[in-house]
């Protein structure tokens, strides 16, 4: 068995932050990842995907973005291409295409089994990421024979449906993304929208991130917020990272003939049911995108920047349709396929360690796990708002890296 | 006690909702599940014609039988224009009834824990219905209600926007706008 005081496990943007902290501190890891490093980045994105973070905004420990188009948003060869350079550039100690089978408790730290041999360590780092798995709703398996359903992690293209009209269930980033794309490649769409958050990709002239970046509220820290379990269940921005920087919200995905449609509530028979409080879910959406929009003109007044940026304004309402349908006949051959964009959630079937909640939730405080030495990274505000961003793991890296080796320094004192 | 400050003067908000009760309720049920599933009930009886008078009185919950002090009734019946006796509202008025109830209950512990003071709050809430649908008449219209409306008039220490958005997250946490909005398995048996 190999020893290492350290163990990573996951080489994507969290665990190389990571990485870079630990060498700072002097202590001996290794990253292990079943792909190679930004494996799900290479793997489990759609073709067209951009980030949803303007270039500026990608920045890790000692590295940024230094191109000429710090307001674009890269593409997923972009996105591959600026973690192996950082890879690089830190020499992080990856082991690749080596995958976890296990981690048991021993004494005095972790086995961690992988295919290719085992590993010793005191501590040990879970970066594999919040999106691990799609989210599939219980009536999933209700739909009818002849329909077929896919997820986001297998979706590259609209090339790949079959024909006829698509049902995608959820409208966070990445349901209005493949809304939008589906129905420009001249399907019928029907979008399902619950609860989401609606942001404009611009305001007043500026991205969003810029706003909320210069606003402090990515930097929020989750010690401040009141009720932080149910923060870290927000469903993600409705934005997209599209070359003309448009707004994508439910009023651009109506103007082009999408069919909004409340929440799937259930399928009996056959039949799609939606629930009828759509209106209530973008009524709570357009509020908080004001209070939003609120923050921000307040910030920007105290930072005396009123003259020289556009004047306050505000969105149109989401507008909803008179009468929104509350069923589809999912066996008549309109609908040839139904996508889940109802999130993702982590998978560490591999963690045979007591720390998992009632809800399979990791029982963790800002990242530092219910077990000894045990950290995870990259979870939806695991220690702030920008936890789950590129831009997140730096903070998070250094922070949890203090604790890690406060912890080791205290066993050995 | 939430406590707001208006003009340098502090004023406890009381909209008479215990909402350190119900937040200590919250947290207890998030550690003990089981104590959290409830069955409510109804008895009704049919007394002549279209006049029924349900009673309500023990419900489950917190993982035992709760028992009441009193016994509550709700009699309906249904109007002159139905060849009834008009003893008591329909049913879909008391649905409606509900609806407007839950939300308006929910609007003071959300205004109670936003630290907004209520002065008044009245729903008005009216249903669509095609009588073709109960009649049998044309098996493509519904039983039930085509649209339901509500309209809030309330005074509050607030915003317009404030006031939004605590009608809005009152329906968010609403059972009977879920129980409205949403399919509900039913099964009705003969004993």
């Amino acid at each position: 068995m190999k020893r290492v005081t350290t163990v990573i496990i996951g080489a994507g943007q969290s665990g190389l932050a990571m990485s870079r902290h630990l060498a700072d501190r002097s202590i001996d890891h290794v990253l292990l990842d079943r792909g190679e490093v930004a494996n799900s980045w290479r793997t489990e994105r759609w073709d067209s995907l951009r980030l949803l973070t303007p270039n500026w905004q990608s920045r890790l420990p000692g590295y940024a973005y230094e191109g000429g188009d710090p307001d674009g948003y890269m593409t997923m060869p972009e996105v591959i291409r600026f973690l192996d350079r950082y890879a690089e550039q830190i020499a992080a100690p990856v082991e690749s295409n080596t995958n976890v089978v296990s981690v048991r408790p021993c004494d005095g730290g972790y086995t961690v089994s992988t295919d290719r041999g085992d590993w010793h360590c005191r501590s040990l780092v879970l970066a594999t990421g919040a999106c691990n798995v799609a989210c599939e709703p219980k009536c999933a398996q209700d739909v009818p024979g002849g329909v077929s359903t896919t997820t986001p992690m297998q979706y590259r293209n609209p090339g790949q449906l079959q024909d006829g009209g698509v049902l995608i269930v959820g409208a966070s980033a990445t349901g209005v993304q493949l809304a939008s794309e589906i129905h420009r490649s001249g399907r019928q769409v029907t979008l399902a929208v619950g609860e989401h958050v609606r942001v404009p990709r611009t305001y007043r002239g500026r991205d969003i991130k810029r706003w909320m970046d210069a606003a402090g509220v990515l930097d929020m820290r989750y010690e401040e917020v009141d009720d932080i379990s149910r923060a870290r269940r927000v469903p993600s921005l409705q934005l997209a990272g599209s070359p003309d920087r448009a707004t994508l919200d439910l009023n651009a995905l109506s103007a082009a003939g999408i069919e909004l449609v409340g929440r799937l509530a259930g399928i009996q028979d056959g039949r799609a049911q939606f629930s009828g409080a759509l209106g209530n879910q973008c009524a709570l959406a357009d509020l908080k995108m004001n209070r939003l929009l609120d923050t921000i003109d307040d910030w920007a007044h105290a930072n005396g920047m009123s003259g020289e940026i556009d004047a306050p304004h505000r969105f149109d309402p989401t507008a909803v349709s008179a009468n929104p349908r509350l069923g589809l006949d999912l066996t008549s051959g309109g609908i040839g396929t139904i996508i889940w964009a109802t999130g993702y959630r982590p998978d560490y079937s591999w963690l045979d360690v007591p720390v998992f909640d009632r809800k399979g939730r990791l029982r963790h405080d800002g990242g530092v796990v219910d077990a000894p030495g045990m950290y995870v990274m990259g979870l939806p505000f695991l220690r702030r708002r920008k936890s789950s961003l590129i831009d997140g793991a730096g903070d998070d890296a250094r922070d949890l890296a203090e604790h890690l080796c406060a912890s080791h320094n205290r066993a050995a004192a | 006690m939430t406590q707001t400050t208006t003009n340098s003067e502090t004023t406890a908000v009381d909209n008479g909702v215990n909402v350190e009760a119900l937040l200590g309720a919250r947290e207890a049920l998030d550690a003990t599940p089981e104590a959290a599933r409830f069955t409510w009930r109804s008895t009704c009886e049919w007394l002549n014609g279209t006049h029924c008078r349900s009673t309500v009185s023990g419900f489950f919950g917190l993982g035992e039988e709760q028992k009441r002090d009193k016994n509550f009734t709700v009699e309906a019946d249904h109007p002159e224009v139905f060849a009834s006796e008009d003893n008591a509202a329909t049913p879909v008025e008391l649905v409606l009834s509900g609806l407007a109830s839950c939300l308006t209950a929910g609007i003071a512990a959300v205004a109670q824990h936003r630290g907004i003071q209520l002065h008044s709050v009245t729903a008005t809430i009216e249903g669509d219905m095609d009588l073709q649908g109960i009649l049998g008449i044309d098996s493509d219209v519904r039983n039930g209600f085509n649209a339901i409306r509500v309209t809030f008039d309330i005074d509050a220490d607030a915003s317009k926007d404030d006031i939004k958005a605590l009608v809005a997250q009152s329906q968010k946490r609403s059972a009977v706008f879920d129980i409205v909005t949403n399919p509900t398995n039913v099964f009705v048996e003969v004993s």
